[in-house]
């Protein structure tokens, strides 16, 4: 889910007119300082950051004057909370608190809806309340075509006991609560506390929301920068391979980093999965060895070799990882071989030097463990292909072995063969890069292999020389399929003629800033 | 008999003219799926693969006088008209294959589906398979596979995660166990059927014996099959899987009841829930088949 933070989602609830108290967000001291100036009040100062238990941790402070808000602001800002540093603070007026309550809109699986939770009791977390006032919580599904009606709502508040004008008010935030949750297509919207003030105003006093990943496209005013599950800002390479996924439909790619904090030889592995399930029981096979996750990593759903070859690169690129894992299904519908060649590609350019155990079950999984296995012979790290028969179990303990027995040595990437400089160079686009042909290496090579292994048939030999049989622009929509098999085949069966370059917008920076 | 699919069925597929949709409907047809009509708006009278190509599903009905299922593998965004426009035409089965389907437009086909007495399978969901007879959806890959992967039998497997849901047949398979119906109910938080509504529709069909099933954390699908058995309304043997042992804590599981109740579908939540109305839980996936076909064995 895509979360909002808290200055983000009160910009929403003041679209329906939801009452939030007066306030403004700053990046700065000074601008916490103007923000006090103006409202003219005692102000809190609140950091922006999805932690539970922010006053706990002391990441909301109250302040008298301009000048202590700034100061506040000032201890706030920068501040690392569970590893993530706070960058702007919401600074809003203090308000003369007489009940606070809890409100919040929830997709419930085993509803099979939207429910709305309501709670005379707020403040602290729902379970809490749950179980210690277990009558002053009541709930209604929510019908998705008819929404929560304003009857509905003032009804759901009335189990609660309250009544009148207050349970008129809150049920008219409850109703609209539902109507942005709708609009902007919420997994969940909570306000907690809603709080009643001194003076009978009924206004939301904090706010979480967050939006469904699979519905983040129809919302680009909400400026969502990466649609993921994190209860963290995106890491740099997270924001990179998300980039790679949104510029490529086919198939899905999916990355998170579950630590950048660690060490060579602490254990962590970068972790390659297929498909949730099997990823899942991968990953425990490793958890159960002792052996850490450094990043999970799905490729699944037919992705081309490009893709995996991408998400490779990524996984590559945590410098401190003792190992590669990758192990999916075992027994998956699709041709095995696209990613074994996107594998084998990345492995050669960066010229492995962590071992790596890849499990590829399923559709032509002999070849693809062949391409594995003798591709990668001349690396100086091992690497080891299996099938669906070899249980993830296994291929741990293979990773176990070959972690004991290899002594790391640094071994500087390879120099990519972009055809030499005299070449005759031939290129096209792809969907996603560009091909390219040394054509004065086709000359002396007797196999002519590319022309063979590419599957869709657009290569042909045209004066001992490999060009397209399809025009650029075929080629460029899709025609190549971007599989690979094509530039592995001929730099070990050919005349290394062919490179194809697959670009990832930053990556180079990112391995630059930290001398990868 | 095998559950939702077999070879007698009509099959639509919506999206036939697309990426996915021309490819699955060769590998189906081979497989034996009775492929009837297929549609993509503004492309009708076309052929492919021999299947008569229509505008609407309700032209397609028009001509085809009636349709049982409709395979779906269209574009994320559009799959919520697809759905509510297959729903309309009047078929009752929709297998819904694309990922990242928005969940409200899934709450609007599942309430559309629920006022209409339609079953839908996924989204999300790489299809199922009954073996010998028909594949609806992806399941399987190339036909050759598929037939070399499963057979049909006497075990219903019913899975949240697709690869599993092969892998679980092939490894049966292997020990010469044979299954009714495979399915992968599909990966989202909110499915048409999930596992238990999956069992209810194994404990009505002769062929299927025991079932072995694919759990994941999160949600509370495992913990409704358990409730399912202790109400007596499941009397079948059931093995079970729950995949994300060692999985780190952190997801959010969107179960407002689970949430006030402080339940948290956690894996020592559904194996306790699911061991204690007497399910065959497996610690160790290579364990399913011999267990398998030792609850086989316990009921005859
Ligand atoms: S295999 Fe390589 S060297 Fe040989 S023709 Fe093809 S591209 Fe040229
Ligand atoms: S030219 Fe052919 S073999 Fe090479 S990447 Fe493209 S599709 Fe694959």
């Amino acid at each position: 889910m895509a979360r909002l933070y808290e200055y983000q989602g009160k910009e929403l609830l003041k679209t329906r007119k939801i009452p939030i108290p007066r306030g403004g967000v700053a990046s700065t001291p000074q601008e916490a300082k103007e923000i006090a100036e103006k409202l003219d009040c005692p102000v809190v100062i609140k950091a922006q950051a999805w932690v539970t238990g922010r006053a706990a941790l002391g990441g909301i402070k109250f302040a008298a004057s301009p000048q202590e808000a700034q100061q506040c602001a000032a201890d706030i800002l920068g501040r690392k909370f569970k590893g993530v540093t706070v960058e702007k603070v919401l600074v809003e007026e203090k308000l003369d608190i007489e009940r606070e309550f809890f409100a919040s809109i929830i997709i419930d699986d085993q509803k099979r809806g939207p429910v709305a939770i309501f709670s005379s009791k707020g403040g602290t977390g729902i379970e809490e309340i749950a179980r210690q006032y277990p009558s002053q919580i009541a709930f209604r599904q929510i019908n998705v075509f008819s929404g929560l009606r304003d009857y509905q709502a003032r009804n759901l508040v009335r189990q609660t006991g309250l009544t009148g004008g207050l349970q008129l008010k809150v049920g008219t935030v409850l109703t609209r609560l539902y109507q942005l949750a709708r609009q902007y297509e919420a997994r969940s919207a909570e306000l907690n506390p809603l709080v009643v003030t001194r003076s009978g105003d009924v206004i939301a006093a904090d706010c979480r929301i967050a939006i469904d990943d699979y519905a983040v496209f129809r919302h680009p005013e909400l400026g969502i920068e990466i649609a993921r599950e994190l209860d963290r800002p995106a890491t740099p390479l997270e924001k990179i391979a998300y980039k790679v996924e949104e510029g490529d439909f086919r198939g899905t790619f999916y990355f998170i980093q579950l630590t950048e904090d660690f060490n060579k030889d602490e254990g962590y592995i970068g972790f390659h999965g297929a498909g949730g399930g099997g990823s899942m029981m991968s990953m425990d096979a490793l958890l159960k060895r002792g052996y850490k996750l450094a990043n999970f990593c799905d490729t699944s759903g037919n992705p081309p070799a490009s893709k995996v070859y991408r998400a490779a690169k990524i996984i590559l690129s945590q410098s401190n990882i003792d190992g590669y894992f990758a192990s999916g299904s075992g027994v998956a519908s699709q041709e095995q071989f696209h990613s074994a060649r996107g594998l084998v590609k990345a492995f050669l350019e960066e010229n492995l030097s962590i071992p790596a155990v890849i499990r590829l079950g399923g559709n032509s999984e002999e070849k693809a463990i062949e391409i594995i296995q003798t591709y990668t012979k001349d690396l100086h790290a091992p690497v080891e292909g299996y099938g669906r028969d070899d249980t993830p179990d296994f291929c741990v303990s293979r990773l176990e072995k070959l972690l004991s027995k290899h002594k790391v040595k640094p071994s500087p990437p390879a120099a990519q063969s972009k055809g030499s400089p005299q070449g005759d160079l031939y290129s096209f686009d792809t969907l996603t890069g560009t091909l390219r042909i040394d054509h004065s290496q086709c000359l002396a090579c007797q196999s002519k292999v590319c022309v063979k292994e590419c599957i869709p048939k657009i290569l042909k030999i045209e004066g001992e020389k490999a060009v397209l049989a399809i025009t650029t622009e075929e080629a460029k929509k899709g025609g190549c399929i971007e599989c690979l098999a094509c530039e592995l085949a001929c730099r070990f069966h050919g005349n290394q003629a062919i490179s194809i370059l697959l670009p990832i917008p930053e990556l180079e920076d990112y391995r630059r800033e930290r001398m990868l | 008999m095998a559950i939702l699919i077999d070879e007698h069925k009509k099959v639509l597929v919506q999206g036939i003219t697309g990426r996915e949709g021309m490819v699955r409907t060769r590998l189906m047809q081979e497989y034996g799926t009775r492929i009837v009509a297929g549609c993509t708006p503004g492309k009708g009278g076309q052929e492919i693969q021999g299947v008569p190509v229509f505008d609407t599903a309700e032209e397609a009905l028009e001509k085809e006088g009636s349709i049982d299922v409709s395979a779906i593998f269209v574009p994320a965004p559009l799959v919520k008209g697809a759905a509510l426009e297959a729903m309309e035409a009047g078929i009752k089965l929709l297998v819904i294959v694309p990922d990242r389907v928005p969940i409200y437009d899934v709450l609007e086909i599942d309430q559309e589906a629920t006022r209409r007495g339609v079953k839908f399978v996924g989204p999300n969901t790489l299809g199922l398979c009954s073996p010998g007879k028909a594949i609806v959806g992806m399941i399987g890959g190339r036909a050759e596979f598929a037939r070399q992967w499963f057979s049909p039998g006497e075990v219903g497997v019913t899975s949240r995660s697709g690869g599993i849901t092969t892998s679980i047949a092939y490894y049966l398979n292997k020990q010469g166990i044979g299954q009714s119906t495979i399915v992968h109910v599909g990966g989202d938080v909110i499915v048409g059927l999930p596992h238990s509504e999956i069992v209810k529709l194994f404990q009505e069909d002769e062929q299927t014996k025991a079932v072995v099933m694919f759990g994941e954390i999160g949600g509370s699908q495992e913990e409704q099959v358990a409730e399912l058995i202790a109400e007596g309304k499941f009397t079948k043997p059931l093995v079970a899987f729950i995949g994300g042992a060692a999985a780190k804590e952190g997801t959010r599981f969107s179960h407002a009841g689970a949430i006030i109740e402080g339940g948290r579908g956690t894996y020592q939540d559904k194996v306790k829930r699911l061991k204690e109305v007497g399910a065959y839980v497996v610690d160790n996936f290579g364990d399913i088949p011999a267990v398998t076909k030792k609850a086989l064995r316990s009921i005859s």
